[in-house]
C-alpha cells in the first residue's frame, strides 16, 4: 500500500551542463557567438548593439531609433520591409535596454537566403523617414499616457529616478513634452554613431550550421558599414542622486497601491553580487519566499510580491516590488520591513537554505534548456565582458553562501537608513 | 512533428506521454476539463479560486510548493473559460515527487478555512489589480455580457463581482472539488527526459489508485443566432477613447476556425497586415490597432480593436473597420497575401513547438479537443484553406447583425 504521506527520495541535481556559445569573427570583426543546439530547422539571430538609453543625448532616442529600425531604406519602404519578412513567416523582435539595443530575427531556416538581404539593408541603410518619425512619436505619445495611469508603471518610472535621479539615462523621468523634441538629425546621429560592426555583437542560435556563419559574413562581415564615430562618456552614476526614505506619488483614485523599496547596489561584476542573488531569492525571489509567504499566502494583501536585484552595465539595483490594496498598504509596508529586519536579526534556518539551494539549481537549469535560452544567457555575461565563469561562479554561490554569510550581507546592504521607499497610490 | 503515445488508466486518467532527451528536465501537465463555463451564474469566479485552493495543501501533503521547490522544481497553472491547467517542470531525476504531489491533489485537498480565507482575499486582489485598477481593465467585463445572453461565456474566469469570490464557502469548494477534480476528467502529459516504461509505472503507482470520478456530459446552455448590431457605449477615465468589436464565430474545434484564424493574420498579424496598413499608417485614424479570436471551445468572438488617434471621432472610427472588414467580403484575397499568412502559419507553429512545456500544452489541449494527434494536423488545415473559403466566412462572419460593439470614450479633459 503506498504511504502518500512520506515523501519520494530527493535527487541531488549532480550536474550542471551548459552548452557554450562558439565564438568566432566575421572579417570585419564582429564577434559571431553560436549556439547550434536543438533539431527543429529554425534559428534565431540577435544584433546587438551598445545603443540603449544611456549613450543618448537627449530622451526618447535610442528607443525611436530602434523601433524604426526597419521603416524604410534607401531601397525599401517601411512597407516592403514588413511585406518581405512576414511573406517569408519570419519575426522581428526588437529591444532597447538602458545599456543595449538589439534586433532579433527569428525565421525558418529554409527561408533564410530570403530574409538576410533585407535584414541587411535595414541595418546597415535605416533611413528614419520624417512620416515614419512622426506616426512613432504620435502613437508613443499616447501610450504614455496610458501608462500614466498604471500604478505599477509610474512606480517603476519613478522608483528609477529616486535612486538615480534626473542626470543619467537610467534615472531620467520621462515628461510629456519630451516626445515634441525628438529631431530626425538627432536619430540618423544615433543611429550611424551606434549601429555599425564598432559596437555590434551576432548571437545566432538554433539549428545553426557552418554555412549560415559563412552567409552571415557574406552580409555583415564587410568593411561597407564601418563607422569612424566613437561611444559617447557615459555620464558617471553618483551615489548622491538617490532620495532614501518615504516618497508617494498620489492617486486619489487608487483601489491599489503601487509599492516599490529598494536601492542602488551593483552589477554582476561586484563580488558581493552573487550571493546576494542567493539572499534575494530567500527575501522574495521565489513563490516560497519570505515576502510571498508572508503578505499574499498569509495575509491575502496582494496578488503577487516580489524583489529583485537587477544588473546594468554601469550599475545595478535592488528592488521590492507588490501592488496592495489601498486599505492595507500600510501594514504591508510594516511587514516588508519586518521581513528584512528578520534577515538582518537571524540567520536562516539550515532547512531553508537547503529549500532556496535546490529550488535555485533547479530554476538555473531550466534557464538554460534549449537553444534561445542558451543564447540569452550568453548575451547575460557577453554584455558586461564576463566570461562562463560566472556561471560556475553563481552555482558556486548557491551551493556555499552560508546562512551566517546571507546574515551579514542582510545588514550590510539592507540597513533601513540606506533603502527608498515608494507608494503610488494612497496610503 | 511531434511524436507521442497514449494510455487510459482504469479509473479514466488520460496519459500522454512525448520523449525528448534533449532536457535535463521534465515537464508535467495536468488539464483539468472545468473552466468558468462550468460555473453557476450566481458563484461566477469559482473556477479560478479553486486553482487557487489547489495550492494550499492536499489530503496527505501540507503544502504543495515547498516540496516541489525543494526537489528544485518550479510550478505555475491558469484558468480560461473552457479549463484549469497546472504544469510543473523539475530535474528528471526528481520526477517522483511530481507524481507525488499531483496524484494527491487530485485524490483530495485538504480544505483548510485558512486557505479558502487567504485566497478569497488574494484573488480579490488580483481582481483589483487586473480588471479595476488598470486602464481599459473592465473591458471584458462589458463585453462579455453584450456579446453573450445565455451561454454562459458572457462572464469572465475572474467572476462577474467580486462578491461571488467574497461570499464562496467551504460547502462550494468541496462540492466543486468532487464534481469536477477527478481522473476521468483529466488529461495528463509528460514530456521531456523520461522513458516511458517509467512514466507508466509511475503513473499507475500514483493515480491508478485515486477512485474514478463520474465524469459529467455538460449540458450548457448554447447562445442563440445574433440577430441585431448590439452597442455599449460607456465613459472612463481614461487618456484614449478605444472600440471593442466582437463578432460571433464558430468554436476551436470547428473545420472552419482555420479560416477566420488565416483571416485575422490578414487583419492583424505583421506590420504588412492590412489594419495596421491602412488604418494606422494611411488614414491615421487608430493609434494602436488589433483583430484576434478568442479561440474558445464552443462558439467564440472574433474580436478587432484599436484605440483611436488623437481627434478621430468614434463614428469614424467604426465606419473605418466595417469598411475594411467590407473588402474582405467584397473582394477575394490575392494568392501572394494567402501564401503569406500561410508562410506565417507554418512557422509560428514550427516555434511553438519549442520546449518541453509548449509541447505538453499542445498535446493536453489537442486531447481535450478530440485527439492529441490533431496537434501534428493544424499544419495542413491551415495550408488547406483557399481564397472562397475567406471570402465566404468574411461574409459569414462580418455582418453588423452579428456584433456587438463596446465603444470606450475617454471622458472630456476637465
Amino acid at each position: 500500500m503506498l504511504n502518500r504521506a512520506v515523501a519520494p527520495v530527493i535527487n541531488a541535481i549532480k550536474s550542471v551542463e551548459i552548452t557554450k556559445a562558439a565564438e568566432q569573427k566575421l572579417d570585419n570583426g564582429i564577434p559571431l557567438n553560436v549556439i547550434n543546439v536543438g533539431s527543429q530547422e529554425l534559428i534565431k539571430i540577435e544584433f546587438l548593439f551598445a545603443a540603449g538609453y544611456v549613450y543618448q543625448q537627449s530622451p526618447l532616442v535610442a528607443s525611436t531609433v530602434n523601433e524604426l529600425i526597419d521603416s524604410g531604406t534607401h531601397k525599401m519602404s517601411a512597407c516592403q520591409i514588413a511585406d518581405a519578412v512576414d511573406y517569408y513567416g519570419a519575426f522581428l523582435e526588437t529591444e532597447v535596454a538602458a545599456d543595449f539595443a538589439s534586433l532579433s530575427v527569428f525565421t525558418l531556416n529554409k527561408h533564410l537566403d530570403k530574409i538576410l538581404p533585407v535584414i541587411e539593408d535595414v541595418i546597415k541603410n535605416a533611413q528614419f523617414p520624417d512620416e515614419e518619425i512622426a506616426l512613432n512619436i504620435t502613437n508613443k505619445q499616447q501610450r504614455f499616457l496610458v501608462d500614466e495611469q498604471k500604478v505599477n508603471t509610474v512606480a517603476r518610472r519613478h522608483f528609477l529616478n529616486l535612486l538615480y535621479g534626473d542626470n543619467t539615462y537610467y534615472g531620467y523621468l520621462l515628461k510629456h513634452a519630451d516626445f515634441e523634441k525628438v529631431t530626425k538629425s538627432q536619430l540618423v546621429q544615433f543611429f550611424k554613431q551606434y549601429y555599425n560592426p564598432a559596437t555590434c555583437r551576432i548571437i545566432v542560435s538554433g539549428k545553426v550550421s557552418a554555412e549560415i556563419s559563412t552567409k552571415l559574413n557574406a552580409h555583415f562581415g564587410g568593411n561597407d558599414w564601418l563607422s569612424q564615430t566613437s561611444i559617447n562618456q557615459v555620464n558617471t552614476i553618483s551615489p548622491n542622486a538617490t532620495k532614501t526614505g518615504e516618497n508617494i506619488v498620489l492617486k486619489q483614485d487608487a483601489l491599489q497601491s503601487a509599492i516599490r523599496i529598494g536601492r542602488v547596489l551593483f552589477n554582476k561584476t561586484h563580488p558581493d553580487y552573487l550571493p546576494m542573488q542567493v539572499l534575494n531569492t530567500v527575501l522574495g525571489g521565489y513563490f516560497g519566499s519570505r515576502l510571498m509567504s508572508n503578505i499574499r499566502e498569509d495575509k491575502g494583501y496582494t496578488y503577487g510580491i516580489g524583489s529583485g536585484i537587477a544588473s546594468q552595465k554601469y550599475s545595478g539595483y535592488f528592488f521590492i516590488s507588490t501592488e496592495v490594496g489601498v486599505d492595507v498598504c500600510a501594514d504591508a509596508i510594516n511587514q516588508i520591513y519586518i521581513e528584512i529586519n528578520r534577515l538582518r536579526e537571524e540567520e536562516i534556518s539550515a532547512d531553508e537554505m537547503e529549500l532556496v539551494r535546490n529550488y535555485m539549481l533547479g530554476s538555473f537549469l531550466s534557464t538554460i534548456d534549449g537553444a534561445f535560452a542558451l543564447a540569452d544567457r550568453f548575451k547575460g555575461i557577453a554584455i558586461y565582458d564576463l566570461d562562463y565563469d560566472y556561471y560556475d561562479k553563481y552555482l558556486s554561490a548557491i551551493c556555499n553562501t552560508t546562512p551566517k554569510q546571507l546574515q551579514e550581507l542582510a545588514n550590510k546592504y539592507w540597513q533601513k537608513a540606506d533603502l527608498t521607499e515608494l507608494i503610488v497610490g494612497k496610503k | 512533428m511531434i511524436k507521442f503515445e497514449k494510455f487510459k488508466l482504469e479509473n479514466g486518467l488520460t496519459v500522454i506521454y512525448h520523449h525528448d532527451n534533449s532536457t535535463p528536465l521534465v515537464c508535467m501537465n495536468i488539464l483539468y476539463d472545468v473552466g468558468a463555463r462550468d460555473e453557476d451564474e450566481s458563484r461566477t469566479g469559482f473556477a479560478h479560486l479553486f486553482e487557487h485552493l489547489m495550492f494550499g495543501g492536499s489530503l496527505n501533503i501540507p503544502s504543495y510548493d515547498e516540496p516541489l521547490q525543494r526537489v528544485g522544481g518550479e510550478n505555475n497553472a491558469f484558468t480560461t473559460n473552457d479549463i484549469t491547467n497546472y504544469y510543473l517542470t523539475l530535474p528528471a531525476d526528481n520526477i517522483e515527487t511530481a507524481f507525488w504531489l499531483e496524484s494527491d491533489r487530485m485524490l483530495s485537498l485538504a480544505f483548510t478555512d485558512k486557505s479558502l480565507d487567504v485566497q478569497r482575499n488574494v484573488v480579490i486582489e488580483e481582481f483589483k489589480q487586473r480588471y479595476l485598477n488598470q486602464p481599459y481593465g473592465d473591458v471584458w467585463l462589458l463585453l462579455r455580457p453584450l456579446a453573450y445572453k445565455v451561454h454562459p461565456y458572457l462572464w469572465d474566469t475572474i467572476g462577474k463581482e467580486i462578491s461571488h469570490i467574497a461570499d464562496a464557502t467551504m460547502e462550494d469548494v468541496k462540492s466543486f472539488f468532487i464534481k469536477h477534480y477527478h481522473p476521468s476528467n483529466a488529461i495528463m502529459v509528460l514530456a521531456g527526459n523520461l522513458s516511458f516504461d517509467r512514466a507508466k509505472q509511475l503513473s499507475d503507482k500514483y493515480f491508478a489508485p485515486i477512485a474514478a470520478g463520474k465524469k459529467i456530459k455538460r449540458n450548457l446552455p448554447q447562445e442563440p443566432k445574433q440577430n441585431e448590431a448590439r452597442a455599449l457605449s460607456v465613459e472612463r477615465d481614461v487618456p484614449v477613447s478605444a472600440i471593442y468589436k466582437a463578432y460571433k464565430m464558430c468554436g476551436r474545434t470547428d473545420a472552419k476556425f482555420h479560416t477566420c484564424d488565416l483571416m485575422s493574420d490578414i487583419l492583424s498579424r505583421g506590420d504588412s497586415s492590412r489594419l495596421y496598413n491602412e488604418l494606422v499608417k494611411k488614414q491615421k485614424l487608430f493609434s494602436d490597432i488589433n483583430a484576434y479570436l478568442t479561440a474558445d471551445y464552443d462558439p467564440g468572438l472574433f474580436i478587432v480593436t484599436g484605440k483611436l488617434a488623437d481627434g478621430i471621432k468614434m463614428e469614424a472610427a467604426d465606419k473605418a473597420i466595417a469598411d475594411e472588414l467590407q473588402k474582405l467580403i467584397d473582394i477575394k484575397v490575392e494568392a501572394n497575401e494567402l501564401q503569406k499568412v500561410k508562410n506565417k502559419a507554418e512557422s509560428t507553429l514550427e516555434f511553438s513547438e519549442m520546449g518541453i512545456m509548449n509541447k505538453a500544452l499542445n498535446l493536453a489541449i489537442s486531447e481535450l479537443f478530440g485527439d492529441a494527434e490533431m496537434v501534428n494536423q493544424e499544419g495542413e488545415k491551415y495550408q488547406a484553406v483557399t481564397a472562397e473559403n475567406i471570402q465566404k466566412m468574411a461574409a459569414e462572419v462580418f455582418n453588423a447583425n452579428n456584433c456587438s460593439t463596446l465603444y470606450y470614450h475617454a471622458k472630456a479633459k476637465a
